[in-house]
């Protein structure tokens, strides 16, 4: 889990923050906080879908569960444990 | 009653939140034409006041021209206010068909269907043309009536960071499975006044075989060489796929807008963007204006030279005088003040020196960003200019923040 957490952690910097000074945590609200529009919400879906070979539904790929990583790695564990 | 006092409370509540916060937008009354300088009601019932305008698009100086008024004059009484219709039942008039051809040939491309607005041919153009089976690809920084426009349009959505190609390629190369992949920029944008690199963008669109779509408003009538625009400015003229403009900034400044581009795609908004079908285009004395505009702008040059002329000399009179400015080259030019207070301060000072400019701050730019976006015109005479960089200057004095850093503005006013 914590493998996961840094991995999505690492992405989401990469992929969302221009000022690199800028804190993020697990928790930090990601769309609700203004730092991931949600129009690139996609990149991330696709990136997680392709990293862990899981399908990740429209319905279940909402901007509430994609608002922090924790959140992020909870739905990516759900579908990992679903997969097994 | 319908509207009880339960509901208009909401509202009311919803109100003195954005009073509260500081951010209620106020208008201020205008008793004179758009011009250089203008007489300004502000607050509401105090006496008029002439000021220096430097918040306008009117970046040619042609909203008051007096032969574009005069053109506007003789389409009102030649065909009419209205047309009481949309296009395609009985509203489209000869005039309307020469303004598509002349802004086709103006802008270089294949063809072009008039908008009653850009913010309706924003919102129209991308649900006309594109399908679920798309991907539209956007500046993380495009103006809001593009944001709308992809809201409506059921193609899946993706960003990159403003203006970095190597973001852009990741994401072309990601989507390459799209059947369509349509990359969104605006031209310039209009609260940093910097431009898209179109040159770099085009050949990744070539490369990855992508269309591309630019918001011109900013753009159209002054940017390049010859006026036509920023893809004028990379030399990618006729390589740009759909552009969106306005002709209420630069090119004239009363109303209407455009998608112009591939044939094809114009046909596709002519059959199915809504804001076309169910609205009237722009009225007649309006189109008369607009073809007199872009008439001048195809002979000479005189106008966007001197716009240029005068937005060199002002942001090189800032610089020289200590202010931080966002880097650019066009006729934007902001003034950094990074605390939304001092934004709002210093855009009043500026309005008691006699000089008209609004502080901007968060949402409309980014948090610690707050800045005076200042807008340069072809009707300034130099003795505006000097004006209000004496004003500039005074203000910049009085809150101590000439030559400093954006550490040392944010450490004497940030919270």
């Amino acid at each position: 889990m914590d493998e996961i957490r840094d991995v999505v952690l690492e992405y989401v910097i990469n992929e969302y923050m221009e000022d690199q000074d800028e804190e993020l945590t697990y928790d930090t609200a990601l769309i609700s906080g203004g730092f991931v529009d949600s129009f690139s919400m996609v990149s991330l879906k696709r990136f997680l879908e392709t990293r862990y070979k899981i399908s990740l539904p429209d319905n279940r790929a909402t901007p509430e569960a994609f608002d922090s990583v924790n959140k992020i790695t909870e739905l990516v564990m759900e579908f990992l444990a679903a997969k097994e | 009653m319908a509207y009880s006092a339960r509901t208009r409370a909401i509202f009311e509540n919803q109100i003195n939140t954005l009073k509260d916060g500081g951010i209620l937008k106020i208008e201020r009354y205008i008793h004179s034409v758009q011009d250089a300088e203008i007489e300004v009601e502000f607050p509401p019932g105090a006496p008029l006041k002439k000021v220096i305008n430097i918040c306008a698009n009117n970046y040619l100086g042609l909203s008051s021209h007096p032969a574009v008024v005069k053109a506007a004059h003789e389409g009102l009484d030649a065909r009419g206010y209205g047309m009481s219709s949309v296009r395609f039942i009985c509203g489209t008039q000869d005039i309307h068909k020469e303004l598509e051809e002349k802004v086709s040939k103006f802008l270089g491309t294949e063809d072009t269907i008039l908008f009653p607005s850009c913010m309706d041919a924003n919102a129209g153009v991308f649900e006309a043309i594109l399908t679920e089976e798309d991907v539209m690809i956007s500046d993380r920084l495009v103006h809001a009536s593009l944001i709308d426009g992809i809201r409506l349009c059921k193609a899946m959505t993706d960003s990159f960071k403003h203006s970095d190609m190597k973001h852009l390629e990741e994401k072309l190369i990601l989507h390459a499975d799209k059947r369509i992949k349509l990359v969104i920029t605006d031209g310039v944008y209009s609260m940093d006044g910097d431009t898209a690199k179109l040159d770099e963008m085009v050949a990744l669109c070539e490369k990855y075989d992508a269309m591309i779509l630019v918001d011109e408003s900013h753009a159209s009538g002054f940017i390049g060489k010859t006026g036509r625009g920023t893809h004028e400015k990379y030399g990618v003229m006729g390589k740009i796929d759909l552009i969106t403009t306005t002709f209420g900034k630069g090119l004239g400044g009363a109303s209407g807008g455009c998608v112009s581009g591939r044939k094809e795609l114009v046909e596709m908004c002519r059959q199915k963007a809504r804001p076309y079908l169910f609205s009237n285009t722009i009225a007649p004395p309006v189109v008369a204006g607009v073809i007199s505009v872009l008439d001048t702008l195809s002979k000479t040059t005189e106008r966007r030279d001197k716009l240029e002329k005068n937005a060199n000399w002002w942001r090189q009179g800032l610089l020289d005088a200590g202010f931080i400015l966002q880097p650019g080259d066009t006729p934007i030019v902001p003034v950094m003040l990074f605390d939304a207070k001092l934004s709002q301060d210093f855009a009043i000072d500026l309005f008691n020196e006699g000089v008209y400019a609004i502080g901007f701050f968060f949402p409309v730019v980014p948090q610690g960003k707050a800045r005076i976006r200042t807008q340069i015109s072809a009707a300034h005479e130099m003795h505006h200019l000097e004006k209000a960089l004496a004003a500039f200057i005074k203000v910049g004095k009085k809150y101590d923040i000439l030559g400093k850093s954006k550490k040392e503005i944010m450490e004497m006013y940030g919270a």
